[in-house]
């Protein structure tokens, strides 16, 4: 049971990076793929319909930590409280810049919350990133089963003294550029001309930033946990997905070259996918783990909530899992093709 | 789970919930009663044909819109302090609430986002019975979004369907129960009548407006209608029986939090009702009562003569912290709730008659009420937040034991002070977006598929 729910947060959380993580990164590079309003709205209307249900994901994947392994919601976002609410704020300004920059038609008004929105964009994955780089370097979890840590301390990740260090940063980087690539693909398919060519070509300098951040943060994290990686390398499932997410990390550079941009940004989909089961499988059943001692190290087994409850919540959950996914897929069928900006003036 | 003796930060941890909450809910109770009026708008529309009907319905769907929007942005920090703040209440309940607070994720927000747009952008590009549908998908929506959370908050006031184990965490024992939680269905439906009441007044005021200064007169008197009508209904049902069942399980229930709303001090039979004075709890009384006798036995527990106790009866850990303020919020609401009741009445009655649309005084009256249901609706989350007190789960998990001991005072006030300035911006913000949309009117249908 544990393990059943461990996999439903995972592939809750991959499929929130895949959804979310293209209106992020969309959003990130609003100001530079497009620069009249013209072009700004047509990256607006390629994103508008989507961006609130995918952030669903993010909460829903919330509530299944907090029915099935409430400790580790409760224990990371206490500690990490500052950075929490950073992320809070964001998405606070993003959703309300999103959509309330299309109400009036003022230059000024417009321009203020293109910017705000890009900006609130682009910091989500950086300190998303830097969330997911303190997970896999660890926290000073102490007997109490609790840590605390500020936005930054000595930047020294050994010491794991604060949310932002070299490693964490480096992590942050990788998230911000690969969700720019994943954006820049959803740009190229979805969006109306000239945002789409400008996005495509994007897309290719993303995809080698991307190249060259996963390479150095391999190799970071071999440095920093080499127990993690080891696991990586000697269990099948995490080797495999890893395959699975160079082969799709590939796939997608060569079908963006061939102008099949819909197809590339399926093949990032799947990177993005893979790489993250790929992380989530070699760190079972570690949740959050103890730079202090592993015996403190949070774990699916340690924190998870008795089995009845979880077997209950995974009937709802069968149940309300394809029932979402529907409404998802009407919603994609229903904006199939590239999607044009309304020439009244009406939508975003 | 552990627990400790006060938390110095606590106060603070509750100060920033409080305000966010409290923020977030001027959101949903527009949303909720409006979903239900712009469904019965388009309903109209499609049966009678009428242009006022769609209209009227595509003015409040923008206004809808907007207020959606801030709901959703001020929703999410909401969700994250279970976490962030109450650390030690997510560990220890999480293992129940979580089934809700999970359920309305995956049942009613998905559903929610995936037809917003639908219904605010949609009117052109789909059929009026599939625009009509997105209205229904919404209402739908949005009444379970609300019923999750109310059933998340009404296992904290009367817990059910659990076992506390011996580290003192509640887990799920009958997933049944605790979805059919008495306390749920009655809460349920008070919260939503609520809703009902601020959306009719909201309604009722902006037809009021347009006709004060004689614009836009048919959607003007079909807002009038809808307001009004509903707005009646909703204030009776709010009161009754709804309001009074509340009052019922508060009195079996949570008998302190009772005698706090009450202002009633000292334990006896035949308890008088206060409707006016000011309680001082220093030394136990109420300054300038103004007293029903033997209506609170009669309220609470169906006879004038029965025994209610009083706040003497409670030892000081097991009584609210917030005496003064329970009891101002409950008056404040009841107090309005019969002036919504009144209100009503009287602009029903002229309407039948034919003369609303054409009295300015009760025009100006309806226009002026708008912001009460909002008051109303805050009190009565505070009279029973603050009811709760000292319990976060009651008679389960204490407040001073539910928050996160690792997040220092300079951190929530920080965060305190920060929501404080945003929540402020965009107050601005929403109060001017709306303005302008009632400032422009309802707009004709552009390029209508149809
Ligand atoms: C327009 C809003 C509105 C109006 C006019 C009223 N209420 Fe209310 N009341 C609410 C909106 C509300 C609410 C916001 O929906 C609350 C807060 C939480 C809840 O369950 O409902 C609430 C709570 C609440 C409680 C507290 C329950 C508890 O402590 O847990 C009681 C006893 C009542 N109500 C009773 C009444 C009575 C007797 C009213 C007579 C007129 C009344 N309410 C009018
Ligand atoms: C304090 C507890 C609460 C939490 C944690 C909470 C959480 C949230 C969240 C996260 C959203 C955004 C969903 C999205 O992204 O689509 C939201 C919106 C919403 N909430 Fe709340 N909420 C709370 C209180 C309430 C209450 C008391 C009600 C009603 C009784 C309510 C009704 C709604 C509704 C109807 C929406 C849809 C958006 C809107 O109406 O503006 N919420 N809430
Ligand atoms: C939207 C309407 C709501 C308002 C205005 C509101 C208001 C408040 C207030 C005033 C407090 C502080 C009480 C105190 O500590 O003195 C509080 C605390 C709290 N409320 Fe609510 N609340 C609302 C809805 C909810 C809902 C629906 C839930 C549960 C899902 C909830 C959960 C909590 C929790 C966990 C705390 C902190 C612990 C505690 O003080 O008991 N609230 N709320």
């Amino acid at each position: 049971m544990e393990m059943i729910w461990f996999g439903i947060v995972s592939v809750m959380a991959a499929l929130w990076v895949v959804l979310d993580g293209f209106d992020m990164g969309a959003g990130a590079l609003h100001l530079v793929v497009a620069r009249e309003e013209r072009e700004r709205r047509s990256v607006l209307a390629a994103i508008g319909p989507f961006w609130d249900g995918n952030e669903v994901w993010l909460l829903a994947l919330g509530g299944a930590l907090f029915l099935a392994f409430p400790a580790v919601l409760a224990t990371s976002f206490a500690g990490l409280y500052m950075a929490v609410f950073l992320i809070t704020w964001c998405l606070v300004l993003r959703g309300i810049s999103l959509e309330v920059r299309s109400h009036v038609a003022g230059r000024e008004w417009r321009a203020f919350f293109d910017v705000l929105f890009s900006l609130s964009s682009a910091l989500l994955p950086i300190l998303f990133g830097a969330a997911l780089g303190n997970v896999l370097r660890g926290f000073p979890i102490d007997s109490s089963g609790q840590f605390s840590l500020g936005l930054f301390g000595d930047f020294d990740p050994r010491s794991a003294s604060g949310v932002l260090d070299w490693y964490t940063v480096l992590v942050a980087a990788m998230a911000l550029v690969a969700l720019a690539h994943h954006g820049a693909l959803w740009l190229a398919h979805k969006a109306a001309e000239p945002v789409r060519s400008r996005a495509a070509r994007l897309a290719g300098r993303a995809w080698i930033g991307t190249a060259s951040l996963w390479f150095a943060c391999g190799f970071a994290t071999q440095h920093l946990r080499p127990d993690l990686m080891s696991a990586a390398w000697s269990r099948p499932l995490p080797l495999a997905l890893g395959i699975v997410a160079m082969a799709s990390f590939g796939a997608s550079f060569a079908l963006a070259r061939r102008g099949r941009a819909g197809l590339a940004f399926l093949a990032s989909a799947g990177f993005l996918v893979a790489l993250l089961a790929a992380t989530a499988a070699a760190a079972w059943p570690t949740m959050l783990h103890s730079t202090l001692s592993t015996r403190w190290s949070l774990t699916a087994l340690n924190s998870a909530t008795p089995a009845e409850g979880l077997a209950t919540g995974l009937v709802w959950w069968s149940l309300a899992f394809p029932i979402a996914l529907t409404w998802l897929f009407l919603l994609l069928r229903l904006h199939r093709g590239t999607i044009q900006p309304a020439a009244d003036g009406e939508g975003y | 789970m552990r627990t400790t003796t006060m938390d110095p930060a606590l106060d603070l941890h509750r100060l920033q919930f409080a305000f966010t909450a409290t923020f977030h809910y001027l959101f949903p109770q527009l949303t909720m009663g409006l979903a239900l009026l712009v469904f019965a708008m388009k309903t109209m529309a499609l049966r009678t044909g009428q242009a006022r009907w769609n209209d009227s319905a595509r003015f409040w769907i923008r206004v809808f819109g907007v207020n959606f929007a801030f709901g959703v942005a001020t929703g999410i920090p909401l969700e994250f302090q279970f976490a962030t703040n109450w650390a030690r209440f997510t560990e220890g309940a999480g293992a129940v609430v979580g089934h809700t607070l999970g359920m309305e994720g995956m049942y009613a927000f998905f559903l929610e986002s995936s037809f917003l747009a639908l219904l605010v952008w949609g009117e052109r590009r789909l059929s009026p019975r599939a625009h009509w549908g997105a209205a229904l998908a919404l209402f739908v929506g949005t009444w379970l979004s609300g019923w999750f959370i109310v059933a998340t908050n009404a296992f904290m006031q009367h817990p059910v369907g659990h076992v506390v184990l011996p580290d003192g965490s509640v887990v799920l024992e009958s997933f049944g129960a605790f979805l059919t939680n008495p306390w749920a269905f009655v809460q349920y439906a008070h919260t939503m009548v609520g809703s009902l009441v601020t959306a009719s007044f909201v309604v009722a005021a902006v037809g009021a407006w347009w006709a004060l200064r004689r614009e836009h007169e048919a959607v003007a008197r079909t807002n009038l209608a809808v307001g009004t009508s509903f707005g009646l209904a909703s204030a009776i049902l709010v009161a009754f029986p709804t309001g009074d069942w509340q009052g019922k399980l508060v009195a079996e229930h949570q008998p302190a939090a009772l005698a706090a709303m009450e202002g009633r001090f000292e334990s006896g039979s035949h308890a008088e009702l206060v409707l006016i004075g000011q309680p001082d709890i220093r030394t136990e009384t109420i300054d300038n009562p103004i007293v029903v006798p033997g209506m609170l036995s009669f309220i609470a527990y169906g006879s004038f003569s029965k025994d209610v106790k009083g706040l003497a009866d409670f030892p000081p850990a097991e009584r609210p912290d917030q005496i003064e303020l329970l009891y101002y919020a409950f008056h404040i609401m009841v107090g309005l709730g019969t002036l919504f009741i009144a209100l009503m009445l009287v602009a029903n009655i002229w309407r039948w008659r034919g003369k609303l649309h054409g009295s300015r005084p009760l025009l100006w009256a309806l226009l002026l009420a708008a912001p009460f249901p909002y008051i109303a609706n805050t009190a009565g989350w505070m009279t029973t937040e603050l009811g709760r007190q000292p319990w976060a789960v009651h008679g389960i998990l204490r407040t001073a034991d539910a928050s996160s001991e690792q997040v220092h005072g300079g951190s929530t006030m920080f965060t305190l002070l920060g929501f404080m300035g945003l929540y402020l911006v965009l107050g601005i913000l929403f109060l001017f977006l709306v303005g302008r949309e009632i400032a422009h009117g309802p707009k004709p249908a552009v390029g209508a598929a149809h």
